[in-house]
């Protein structure tokens, strides 16, 4: 965080109209995106995805056969883009990295007692610290919703800086579980708290809450990122994570944010998708931009 | 092009790849649209006397589209006539339940035929398929299927009062919305028991022809509806008719003033709806970029030609610096082009005529000393176009914040207190709409209740729907359509 | 002590009055010095009556406009409370109405008929008053996430003029539902029977009626009709039996800023067709306001 950022006061945040942000929202979806301006945005859409597995019931060989499929997503097309990271539970962050190894594919450890985040902060700090010391390159974090809602807006601040902290060169994602806050009020005051905390990323979802990441949600969330650029010149990214499983949407997401960020937002250092399943959707549609014919998912490997 | 403030440099955000979308044009095949077209009367479509016709054009080609019919007064003199008999003969006769059918019939046709009625506006008019197909064409369709309903109603929308028709509507409509507005003058005309001659404007008569062959087609009995071409001269016919009985006209006060000049000396009921120049106002406790949002549907929705379009924008001093930055950059990504690509924001200019009048409004603002802004979007070669404006410096003096440029020219002031732009929001021959952008719910009472419009949206802006009733105070007009109140200026009420 | 002579009706001069106009709460003369005599049927002389110019006129639509925002922001309820108070007054003082009648040459029974029914047509339209907006209201269901409403609202300054026929009862019918609906207005009284007029402006004075409300002024309506109907800060004009070429003209005239013009035509004052709310309505503009409504998760309103 630069020293010269002025904290503001977050019992006064800006506010949201529902049915206004909805509207805007909408009317990215009525975008059409055709020909090379699809094929474009199918590639960068794969190339943003921390292709993520989050499951009690992971294993190390799940862990490095979804290692795999992110560094080859689809042999039959040479030359496609790698995923932006794999995501997994802290456990898992040491598989993960010796999986993929030198391919750039970075290694995501979820951490801060994921995904209700109700813990000591003790047990925060060593979830965290254990995850770094294995190789995370990016740490998701979550808020403390509880604390959040009964207006101790101070706490989730200040436990997202000492987070940061720890963190060292890992880039922080700090996920508001935007389905547990309510309103897009709460969103966009969260928004504020975790960027002026020191996010790197801010992050809509757990994907362990229904729902999860939505496009008005996801443009509560943009609007906050250019409000703060705005005002401090800093950028930060924006990951929206659950629920977005299909190439179409991801597409609209993508118009939404090259029309609220602009151009310099449209590369995975600023923009993920925590998704699981949209992988296969997007190879399908770019192999049927590629050869004109409605694809299977027989012929699409699912790790 | 854009003038970049020079101490935003190094954050401007960038646009150019979300402008940059390949062409998704809808397809124009759909649109069966005739070489020729003659006038609609008594059920039939018939030559005109004078045997004149004149052309129609894409105003984003420049390329003639067809050719229609130029309505003589004694084509009028047909038509009225044929109104007049449909009126005594048929529709003041039949049951209300029965007009309904016809009506709701009518509406369903349209939804049926929408996507032709769509690309046929967006290539006559201008507009983009986006709003000819979303709002102009299921908005209509939504309007007959309203006051349909209320055909066999009437008794119960005026307590103790007994209604009854008029008996020949002559409807004058304007090119910004022509299908829409047909549907906005045909459908409470109908449903109350009138016939009717309906002229569609100079430039935009295709819809409301098609419009013709959907009720022709619908089985409406022969002269209940008229649908007849021409220009000024034809209105002026069908405003001096002697067997007209109730004028319906939406378009400039000027011409509003010289029709209700012209039937001074008669009983002929008349509605007008007239121009605006909205004040829309965003205060600083309001949701911006939401309000940012509705300055810019609220200007730039077809073109800006839309006689509520939120053309002043009153901004509190406070928040005035990232209100106008939010502005310039949602303006970068406004997309003006080709109407019928489904990715166009802003479309073409309806005519020659206007992007004149507009270009000259240009000149006036800089010379009145307003700095002016507009997006770097590139213009097509062809065709009417004019980049989305903005003026900055602009005072309640000034020409651009007194007078209705009907184009996609924002005029940018500012305020201090709630006084004083009630004040200044007021301070307008005009009363059309407003708007009112505030998160305080007291606030926007205060503000609903003194702004003297006839519409005001408080936290969104330019919305419509058939329930809900449309029209001005002051200059911009009298007579409310749509909602209950629509019913009104249809009927006597005994 | 002596008694003071002459206080016997037969013996005693009796004291004139001076028919002076209604203007901004005040009694003044016309600006222009004129006047013009009023006579009793038996042709005996029965006042000076000011004969208004147009600048008269100028001013009392200046008063008009100065109490417009006044008289439309009170609360409906207490209008008609000052409606009813005109009512008051009026009884209060049905005799020297009566009187003043009788001399202009209605019989008694016509004078009674016009001051009786001029009161019950105030208290009338004071009932109406907050009433009115309920019946000409609606809360419309658009199709879209919006509360949406259309009520009523004053046309603004209407300008009157009076029935020629009708010394107090046509005045007080035309008046009443503007002022109930929150108008202002300027009143020409009838020129034949003027003196009921002015001295029902006392009544006014008399009745907590703001200055300005009602701005009564007598003269002509040859001379006076033009200013009537082309002043551009007047917003409607009603007429009544005027001739076809003065509601032509009248018509004409309000073109430049589109004046609402009504006339009242052939009414007979003293039945029931004499009252109505539909009167108030034709005075007032039809406002539509807009507002979104949140709608935020999954929660209903239940039973």
């Amino acid at each position: 965080m630069k020293p010269n950022i002025k904290i503001p006061d977050f019992s006064h945040t800006a506010v949201v109209d529902q049915v206004g942000i909805e509207e805007r929202a909408s009317r990215f979806t009525k975008r059409s995106i055709k020909n090379e301006t699809k094929m474009n945005g199918l590639l960068l859409a794969l190339n943003m995805i921390d292709l993520t597995t989050l499951e009690g019931k992971d294993t190390v060989g799940k862990v490095k056969q979804l290692c795999t499929k992110a560094m080859h997503l689809h042999k039959a097309y040479p030359g496609l883009p790698t995923v932006a990271a794999v995501c997994v539970y802290p456990s898992m962050v040491g598989v993960a990295k010796k999986a993929l190894g030198d391919s750039g594919v970075k290694v995501a450890s979820v951490s801060t007692a994921f995904p209700s985040g109700q813990a000591p902060t003790q047990v925060k700090i060593d979830d965290t610290k254990y995850a770094v010391e294995n190789g995370a390159d990016e740490i998701d974090m979550v808020i403390s919703r509880g604390k959040f809602l009964q207006g101790e807006y101070n706490f989730v601040f200040d436990e997202i800086a000492l987070i940061k902290e720890i963190c060292g060169d890992a880039r922080l994602k700090v996920i508001l579980e935007t389905g547990e806050l309510g309103t897009y009020d709460r969103v966009r005051k969260a928004s504020d708290i975790a960027m002026y905390a020191g996010a790197d990323f801010i992050k809509t979802s757990t994907g362990k809450i229904s729902p999860a990441a939505t496009m008005p949600v996801t443009l509560v969330m943009l609007e906050a990122i250019r409000d703060f650029y705005y005002k401090t010149g800093k950028k930060i990214a924006m990951k929206p994570a659950g629920g977005i499983s299909k190439a179409k949407l991801a597409l609209h997401y993508l118009v939404m944010l090259n029309e609220v960020l602009g151009e310099d937002w449209m590369n995975n250092e600023w923009f993920r998708f925590g998704a699981s399943s949209l992988a296969n959707d997007l190879l399908m549609q770019i192999m049927k931009q590629k050869t004109g014919i409605y694809q299977s998912s027989n012929y699409f490997s699912i790790d | 092009m854009a003038k970049d403030d020079k101490k935003d440099n190094t954050l401007k955000l960038k646009f150019d790849s979300a402008r940059n979308l390949a062409p998704a044009p809808e397809s124009k095949s759909i649109a069966k649209i005739k070489p020729q077209y003659e006038l609609f009367i008594n059920g039939s479509f018939v030559k005109p006397e004078s045997g004149k016709y004149f052309d129609t054009i894409n105003p984003a080609t420049e390329e003639k589209l067809s050719q229609v019919a130029e309505a003589s007064p004694a084509d009028v003199d047909k038509a009225i006539k044929s109104a007049k008999s449909a009126y005594q003969k048929v529709w003041s006769k039949m049951p209300g339940k029965e007009r309904a059918k016809y009506i709701f019939r009518i509406s369903r046709m349209i939804q049926e035929k929408a996507r032709e009625f769509a690309v046929v506006e967006s290539l006559d008019g201008g507009k983009p398929i986006r709003e000819s197909r979303d709002f102009d064409v299921p908005t209509a369709a939504n309007h007959f299927f309203y006051y349909a309903g209320w055909a066999d109603k009437l008794n119960y929308a005026f307590p103790t009062k007994t209604p009854r028709p008029v008996g020949v509507a002559s409807q004058i409509i304007p090119w910004n919305f022509p299908l829409l507005m047909a549907a906005w003058k045909i459908a409470p005309a109908l449903a109350t028991g009138n016939t009717v001659v309906l002229k569609s404007a100079e430039t935009t008569p295709l819809t409301a022809l098609m419009l013709a062959e959907l009720i022709q087609e619908a089985d409406l009995p022969p002269g209940v509806v008229n649908i007849i071409t021409g220009a000024g001269e034809t209105g002026a016919a069908m405003v001096s008719h002697p067997d007209t009985d109730k004028i319906a006209f939406t378009g400039s006060t000027d011409v509003g003033k010289i029709i209700q000049k012209a039937v001074a000396s008669t009983h002929k009921k008349v509605t007008l709806e007239l121009g605006g120049k909205a004040a829309n106002i965003i205060f600083d406790d309001a949701p911006l970029d939401q309000a940012v949002e509705g300055v810019i549907n609220g200007i730039f929705f077809n073109q800006g030609h839309v006689c509520c379009a939120g053309s002043r924008l009153y901004v509190q001093e406070s928040v005035y610096d990232i209100v106008l930055r939010k502005l310039k950059d949602r303006l970068e990504t406004l997309i003006v082009g080709d109407p019928l690509d489904k990715n166009t924001d802003i479309g073409a200019i309806n005519s020659r005529g206007q992007l004149e009048t507009i270009q000259k409004y240009l000149k006036i603002g800089v010379q009145e000393g307003g700095e002016i802004y507009q997006s770097s979007c590139p213009l097509p070669k062809k065709g009417f176009f004019c980049s989305p404006t903005l003026f900055t410096n602009v005072s309640q003096s000034s020409r651009i914040a007194q007078e209705e440029i009907f184009g996609p020219v924002l005029s940018i002031l500012t305020f201090r207190t709630e006084d004083e732009v009630i004040e200044k929001a007021n301070n307008t021959p005009y009363g059309l709409s407003a708007g009112v952008w505030t998160d305080k719910g007291s606030k926007i009472f205060n503000m609903t209740t003194k702004l003297r419009a006839g519409v005001v949206w408080a936290n969104t802006f330019n919305k419509f729907d058939p329930t809900s009733p449309f029209g001005g105070f002051k200059e911009s007009g009298f007579g409310r359509e749509g909602g209950l109140h629509g019913l009104m200026p249809y009927l006597h009420l005994d | 002590m002596a008694k003071i002579n002459n206080t016997n009706d037969e013996q005693r001069l009796e004291v004139l009055k001076t028919y002076k106009i209604y203007v901004g709460g005040q009694f003044p003369r016309t600006e222009s010095g004129r006047y013009y005599v009023v006579k009793s049927k038996n042709g005996d002389h029965l006042a000076n009556v000011c004969q208004c110019s147009r600048k008269d006129f100028r001013d009392a639509v200046l008063a008009a406009r100065n109490a417009f925002g006044g008289w439309s922001a009170r609360a409906a309820f207490n209008r008609g409370q000052i409606l009813y108070r005109i009512a008051e007054m009026l009884e209060g003082r049905k005799s020297q109405f009566v009187d003043e009648m009788t001399k202009q040459g209605l019989s008694l029974k016509q004078a009674n008929e016009e001051v009786n029914l001029s009161i019950e047509r105030l208290i009338y339209y004071a009932g109406w008053c907050d009433k009115y907006h309920a019946m000409a209201s609606t809360v419309n269901p658009v199709a879209s996430s919006h509360f949406n409403f259309s009520s009523p609202e004053p046309t603004g300054v209407v300008s009157v003029l009076a029935p020629d026929d009708s010394p107090l009862l046509g005045l007080v019918s035309m008046m009443a539902p503007i002022i109930s609906g929150g108008n202002t207005c300027v009143i020409l009284a009838s020129s034949k029977y003027p003196l009921s007029a002015v001295t029902f402006g006392e009544v006014l004075g008399t009745s907590d009626l703001s200055g300005g409300v009602v701005n009564i002024l007598t003269g002509f309506v040859d001379e006076l009709l033009p200013y009537f109907a082309d002043h551009m800060d007047v917003n409607a004009i009603t007429l009544s039996d005027q001739s076809e070429s003065q509601v032509t003209l009248a018509k004409e005239k309000s073109v430049f800023n589109l004046k609402r013009v009504f006339q009242y035509k052939n009414i007979n004052w003293i039945t029931e067709k004499g009252q109505s709310p539909y009167f108030i309505l034709d005075l007032q503009e039809i406002k539509t306001t807009w507002h979104p409504i949140e709608n935020i998760g999954g929660a209903k309103a239940s039973y």
